[in-house]
């Protein structure tokens, strides 16, 4: 299609910087200057910038720049009804979108008072479809950290470890990584014949993998040089500013929300929380954060298997089940405010609705997203640290810009 | 460990401008206080051992559209050793609404209030760096506001696509 005239006109004022620098370059001391880091950047994990203010290779100030991956799902959210917000959560933490359809579902199903009659075996599909999701994530997370500090082969194993995960899912839902697999009040479609099976196999396979990941990785000595002491986050300092998931748990905290709050069905499962332990170096440090992620995989496999063994025993598939029997055809949720919250692999997930009872769109649907809380800590750990041990905060932060920016 | 109406009760007389009232169809259940209290409540909620809300969670904002003339802001904290939830909503004005910055009591509160300050145009005093956060910083308008119109073009690229 040809355009119509000249789109784009150059004009001296569309050369100034959208997002301008917080330091004035002209009021540095001597010794200092502003290195800019990203937006195109491997290290920063997509479209992140930061504005960094050195004194020589110490920095002394970083200041987030984000919004570059905004794409308005508050705006969207509240103009589409309940049921087709879904693919748009999935956009939000786009490497580990089950988690973020099971918090939204379950964000809905309670302003509709139905949560507690969802079918069983629809709670254990979801939270076996979330649980191997959440393994992808951490994969993504160990394997990409790797990589920023100069460890290349670990994201090739992970990569195609999380390959068989992303296989699983798409046999399920159809697709790869968007799946708009958990719906409002019950799910797509049953699981496929034969899934269980290849799910137990999967965990056959990986659990020897990840020994290796640990060897060749989480223990190697270059690793933990890299990586223990440095980006020490505080127990109170985390709380504070609201960090929540691994990053909490490796400064210390026994706090996670499958726990605490025990939604779905996970108080039926049995699993342990990972914490951080200052194993190699003080609490909270990098290496913490990292090996509770490693953690945590081994955890969720035990889910796994805990949900493949209710799954094809007490709540096997039987011909006559509809896993969108309790679907609701409208969804009018009564007038209220309500403030939900799921753990996924990030940290809280939070959706604060506000239904006004005449409509079947929310008035208001606000993502609390865990990736954007998480990264408003970074400024205030990274003073008076090398630009090297940048690279690796940001990393263990294990930030996804579309949940970031929204 | 407390109850939603102990809460009430300790907070109440720290409300001066207006006695504090509750929505109990929230979930969690929230407690309307005038927005001059902000600051002396979530002081005391976060401080007091018995309360001690030591996270927040979230901060919302709410436009109530240009007919009832109002916006709300949703605190949404929650007390790690306890397990409480709290739900704190607070009326502003819709034209040129203020409030204090609780920033100073949880740094989370920071990029919350830049964030609804970006997409609300709700103004934060006493707020330590307050720029927009999520979109171009010579947008024009705040797109959450319900009577929101995108501006034709922005940088000579037509914005309506």
């Amino acid at each position: 299609m040809p355009t119509d005239g000249v789109q784009y006109k150059s004009r001296p004022g569309n050369l100034t910087s959208s997002a301008p620098n917080k330091f004035n370059p002209d009021k540095l001391r001597s010794e200092e200057m502003i290195i800019n880091l990203g937006p195109q950047h491997p290290s920063t994990h997509g479209v992140l910038r930061l504005e960094v203010l050195l004194d020589g290779e110490i920095v002394k100030e970083v200041v987030p720049h984000i919004g570059y991956l905004h794409r308005c799902f508050e705006k969207h959210a509240e103009n589409l009804p309940y049921n087709q917000v879904i693919p748009f959560v999935d956009r939000l933490d786009y490497v580990a979108s089950m988690n973020c359809e099971h918090a939204y579902a379950l964000g809905v199903e309670r302003m509709l008072g139905i949560q507690d009659q969802i079918p069983k075996r629809v709670e254990f599909i979801r939270v076996l479809v979330a649980e191997l999701n959440r393994i992808a994530s951490h994969f993504i997370a160990i394997g990409t950290y790797g990589m920023d500090i100069g460890a290349f082969t670990p994201f090739f194993w992970v990569m195609r470890d999380r390959e068989h995960i992303l296989r699983l899912l798409e046999w399920a839902s159809g697709a790869r990584l968007l799946y708009n697999y958990i719906w409002i009040g019950g799910l797509f479609y049953d699981l496929p014949v034969g899934f269980e099976e290849r799910c137990r196999e999967f965990v056959k396979y990986i659990r020897p993998k990840l020994q290796e990941l640990e060897t060749i990785l989480i223990e190697s000595k270059i690793f933990i040089e890299r990586t223990a002491n440095v980006g020490v986050l505080p127990l109170d300092l985390a709380i504070n500013c609201g960090v929540t998931g691994p990053m909490l748990r490796g400064s210390g905290l026994n706090f996670d929300l499958r726990k605490v709050d025990g939604y779905s069905i996970y108080p039926e499962l049995e699993f342990e929380i990972p914490i951080g332990e200052g194993k190699m170096g003080a609490v909270g440090d990098c290496w913490d954060r990292t090996y509770v992620r490693y953690l945590e995989i081994h955890q969720s496999l035990r889910i796994v298997e805990q949900c493949i063994d209710q799954l094809t025993g007490e709540h096997k598939r039987t011909r006559d089940f509809d896993p969108q029997e309790l679907v609701p055809k409208k969804i009018r949720p009564a007038a209220q405010d309500l403030y939900v919250r799921a753990e996924i692999p990030k940290g809280e997930l939070g959706f604060f609705f506000r239904a006004d009872g005449k409509s079947d769109i929310p008035f208001r649907c606000k993502c609390r997203s865990c990736s954007f809380v998480n990264l408003s800590v970074l400024p205030e750990i990274s003073k008076g640290i090398l630009v090297a041990d940048l690279i690796a905060i940001i990393g263990s932060i294990d930030v996804v810009m579309g949940e970031v920016d929204r | 460990m407390s109850t939603f109406d102990q809460i009430v009760s300790m907070v109440e007389d720290t409300c001066s401008h207006a006695a504090p009232t509750v929505d109990k169809s929230a979930s969690p259940h929230a407690l309307i206080i005038a927005k001059e209290d902000v600051v002396v409540v979530c002081r005391i909620l976060q401080e007091n051992p018995l309360l001690y809300f030591d996270m927040l969670s979230s901060v919302t904002g709410i436009d109530n559209g240009p007919e009832s003339g109002t916006m709300e802001i949703a605190y949404n904290l929650y007390s790690i050793p306890f397990d409480v939830h709290l739900m704190i909503k607070i009326a502003l004005p819709r034209d040129n609404p203020q409030i204090d910055s609780v920033s100073g009591i949880w740094k989370t509160a920071n990029w919350h209030e830049r964030e609804i300050f970006d997409l609300y145009g709700i103004h934060f005093v006493n707020h330590p760096d307050l720029r927009r956060i999520l979109l171009p910083a010579d947008w024009e308008g705040h797109p959450l506001r319900k009577d929101y119109s995108h501006q034709e073009y922005y940088r000579d690229i037509k914005v309506k696509y």
